[in-house]
């Protein structure tokens, strides 16, 4: 297991490599720079020119990359253009909020998606089937950033059940260390800081577990189907084995392992989507960060930011992998 | 104090039915803080929540050019010379009184008695001497555009470059006597001091959070430890904490000498969506916000809430390309003018308070000239004047204009675009539309090359100076305009250099002119931007050039 473990580390340095290559040519491709955006309507060329000898955009882009590459590898991300801060500190500021947010979502997505997925094959060409069906596609359908507007006007503009943005009530005397509030506030004891600080998460959180939502009730259901028909569930169902034992023992777990695979995919999903999400809501996450980045051309905030983020990804669907052997005992085995 | 929103927002969370929600509210009803009653306010919440569209890019002042900045900064600092309320203005603030010698280049300031800095530190002639080397002494990477963007345009020169510096010396006459001496004539000196650039800071905390350690590489410079969380000046507020990319909050300063109002805390929200600010507002999160776009300013006065507006300090204006062939000819672009009904643009389309242009610096500024030349409305001699020009049947122009952008001077590009192209469209003129995204690829678009033709742009004005309008726009051959005017560059230039007040109002007069026959955009209008605040807030102290201190803010029960 560890071997298979390291090899997929080691398979990581290329992907990154490559990656950082595209993204470096990707975000100076970009019409217009950071000393434009900088610099806003009055920018003369002079300015301009000076800004970009500042940062040494006006180097070569083969030197431009060698010096990036030179730094990558000792752990240097660069300082953001914007705040003047380094790349690696802004996105450890934000990423607790981002992991709070995504985790909430994904734990939505699950809670709901998994028994409905399986109601819905249980009870399969009935109407809790058809209505799980409807319901999946137009989660599927409707745009994330459409449905975060339509949460947020309905819930915290009209009605004033949920806060409408940010990630707690500025008015709370919290105290934050982890970065992740919710559980600062039980951590200290403020438990009204927690409480604010989740009410802040359930529409955002809602926006963002939708899509994740309706392909996981989709799959549960079509694998459950699946497996429903095999034979050792009618076998056990012979045998007179009980009717919950079955749908545990038998029925979901086996049909976990295609959902398992999906949640993974969908977490790199879910990092687009807290992009749209995390601006529509305010929240001060790494979504947010980068959208703000891609518009005054932040290039290291980009460039570090994906990197990171690609990291991630790429660490989540290792554990994904390995959690199979767990979920199926044969996968360990081959 | 209990806000209604939280309750029903509690309601909710139950009728979500969590059980962890459900412990939770207990505690949200029983543990919530009270914040705390201040000061003057009684029984009205002194706590002032406005939303920022973005975090300031730093705590400094000397280093910091954006409007966030400045409006954080203008809370917790003052400078030598303040503004009149509600105009551009320059007024005495912490300086009582100033003196100009004749040869012009000296300036005594006669400085407030008994103001400390939010430290402790006296503010007296040392302070003021230790703040104007401090800029005067900035090396390096300081240097740049992207940092002391103020003093390196207005003040040129350093100690490392004399030979460019208008700033000479200052020193210390009496406790509370200081001059400050020129090396060349500067005649918006006064006006300029009314920036928050130059408002005066603690130089012991200058010191001791080593302001002037612009750290990193020369190719990635970090920020002071004091500009990210040790600003000190004298202002009715002090810095309390900032939360990047949430919040920043600061406390009124016991001691201050003025007036301490009713607030006696503020938070600055960072809300970058103006869609999110509006809602905000609406769902009571917030007590005020900037740049209300007019279509939300309607919907929100109707509904209450109070909408101020600034006098506009501000030009839109329709730029031209003289790069593009047809635009070349004076006469198409007399006939462009005057194929433009300027009423009709800003009552359709332009917040209520803005005032039809018809030169490109607005009323308040020196230089604006009562007598100009105007090409009024006239669609049928429009039309002839196209086809004296050789157009009988038009023709078509590329029209650049930006989205989803807001600016204090064009709330709404879309709309003014769709207005205008329209009226274009009526005497012969067919528009080719191009949008782009505001920042940087329309920028980069108008102002990085020759690729656009008839487009939206304009400025707001920092403070009282017709250079920064008129010489901005026109002072040198620029990619926007695409033109080479040699006389008119001279003649700013002069403008320019002079360095009494009283000779430069003639002179900017007549380029005011100059510029109406040149004809190398249609200014038009001067857009009013508005607030918009919650129904507690009584009154807000607008100002034109946005120097707006929240100690002013008056608000009821």
């Amino acid at each position: 297991m560890l071997r298979v473990i390291g090899k997929r580390l080691l398979l990581l340095v290329p992907t990154l490599v490559g990656l950082s290559l595209l993204l470096f040519l990707w975000v100076r491709a970009l019409p217009g720079g950071p000393a434009t955006a900088l610099l806003g309507e009055r920018a003369t060329p002079e300015a301009v020119e000076r800004i970009n000898a500042l940062y040494g955009f006006d180097r070569p882009l083969w030197e431009q990359y060698v010096t990036y590459m030179g730094r990558l590898l000792t752990g240097d991300f660069g300082v953001s253009i914007e705040t003047g801060r380094p790349v690696l500190e802004e996105f450890a500021r934000r990423f607790p909020a981002t992991l709070e947010l995504a985790t909430f979502a994904i734990l939505f997505a699950v809670l709901i998606g998994v028994p409905l997925g399986y109601l819905a094959a249980k009870h399969y060409g009935r109407a809790i089937d058809h209505g799980s069906v409807v319901l999946s596609l137009l989660g599927i359908v409707v745009p994330v950033f459409f449905l975060a507007f339509i949460l947020k006007y309905l819930f915290a503009v009209q009605l004033g059940w949920f806060p409408p943005d940010g990630r707690q009530d500025p008015r709370i005397d919290a105290t934050h260390f982890t970065g992740f509030w919710v559980l600062d506030g039980f951590l200290t004891g403020e438990l009204d800081a927690a409480g604010d600080a989740f009410l802040h998460l359930v529409l955002p959180g809602i926006a963002l577990g939708t899509i994740p939502l309706a392909i996981i009730v989709r799959i549960t259901r079509a694998s459950v189907l699946d497996v429903l028909g095999a034979d050792y569930v009618r076998t056990a169902r012979s045998k007179g084995i009980l009717e919950s034992t079955i749908r545990d023992r038998f029925v979901l777990r086996n049909a976990m392992l295609p959902v398992v695979t999906t949640i993974g995919l969908q977490v790199g999903l879910l990092i687009s989507g807290a992009v749209l999400t995390e601006t529509v809501f305010a929240f001060s996450g790494v979504g947010q960060f980068l959208a703000s980045a891609i518009f005054s051309r932040d290039f290291p905030v980009l460039q570090g930011f994906i990197l990171f983020i690609a990291v991630g990804y790429a660490l989540i669907n290792l554990v994904v992998d390995v959690s199979y052997s767990f979920i199926d005992p044969r996968v360990r085995v081959q | 104090m209990s806000r209604p929103a939280t309750r029903r927002r509690v309601i909710a969370a139950l009728a979500g039915g969590t059980a962890a929600v459900v412990a939770l509210v207990g505690c949200v009803q029983s543990d919530r803080d009270e914040p705390a009653a201040g000061g003057e306010g009684g029984d009205v919440d002194s706590t002032f929540v406005f939303a920022a569209s973005a975090d300031p890019a730093s705590l400094d002042p000397a280093f910091a050019s954006d409007g966030e900045s400045f409006r954080v900064s203008r809370q917790i600092f003052e400078g030598l010379v303040g503004v009149e309320a509600g105009t551009a203005d320059p007024a005495p603030l912490l300086a009582e009184s100033w003196e100009q010698s004749d040869d012009g280049l000296s300036y005594t300031f006669q400085l407030q008695d008994g103001v400390t800095f939010h430290d402790g530190t006296d503010f007296d002639a040392t302070a003021v001497c230790a703040n104007f080397d401090r800029w005067y002494n900035f090396t390096g990477v300081a240097q740049a555009e992207s940092m002391a963007y103020y003093y390196t345009s207005l003040f040129k020169g350093y100690a490392d470059s004399p030979e460019d510096a208008v700033y000479d010396s200052c020193a210390v006459d009496d406790d509370l006597v200081a001059t400050v001496t020129l090396a060349q004539p500067f005649a918006g000196f006064i006006s300029a001091l009314s920036l928050p650039a130059f408002a005066m800071q603690s130089p012991a905390a200058l010191e001791e959070f080593g302001a002037d350690d612009v750290g990193g590489t020369e190719e990635a410079p970090t920020l002071s430890e004091y500009a990210n969380g040790h600003p000190v000046g004298t202002g009715p507020f002090q810095f309390e904490a900032w939360e990047r990319g949430a919040q920043l909050e600061l406390s009124a300063y016991g001691d201050y000498w003025g007036d301490q109002g009713q607030v006696q805390e503020i938070i600055f929200r960072v809300i970058d969506d103006p869609t999110a600010r509006r809602q905000a507002l609406e769902a009571g999160d917030i007590d005020g916000y900037d740049l209300v776009s007019p279509a939300d300013a309607s919907a929100l006065e109707e509904d209450g809430y109070l909408i101020e507006s600034r006098d506009p300090f501000t030009i839109l204006y329709l730029g031209m390309n003289q790069q593009v062939p047809e635009l070349q000819d004076p006469r198409v672009r007399q006939a462009i003018t005057m194929a433009i009904d300027r009423d009709q643009l800003v009552s359709q389309t332009l917040p209520e308070g803005t005032e039809v242009a018809n030169q490109f610096i607005p009323p308040s500024v020196a230089g604006y000239n009562d007598d100009i030349t105007e090409y009024a409305y006239d669609p049928d001699a429009a039309r002839a004047l196209l086809a004296d020009a050789g157009y009988p049947d038009g023709f078509t122009v590329q029209f650049n204009y930006p989205t989803n952008v807001s600016r204090p001077y064009m709330p709404n590009p879309e709309e003014i675009f769709t207005n205008l192209s329209a009226q274009l469209e009526e005497v012969g003129i067919t528009v080719d539309p191009q949008p782009n995204a505001w920042s940087p690829d329309y920028l980069d678009r108008i102002q990085g090359g020759a690729d656009h033709g008839l487009h939206l742009l304009g400025w707001t004005g920092d403070y009282n100076d017709t250079d920064n309008f008129l010489g901005v726009f026109f002072g040198s051959q620029s990619n926007e305009w695409g033109f080479d005017n040699q006389q008119l560059f001279d003649d700013l230039a002069a403008a320019r250099a002079e360095p009494d007040l009283d000779a430069q109002i003639p002179l900017y007069e007549a380029i005011n002119e100059e510029v109406a026959t040149f004809a190398p955009g249609v200014p038009l209008a001067h857009p009013a931007p508005s607030l918009a605040f919650s129904e507690r807030v009584e009154s807000y102290p607008t100002s034109p050039v946005n120097d707006e201190v929240f100690n002013l803010i008056e608000l009821s029960s």
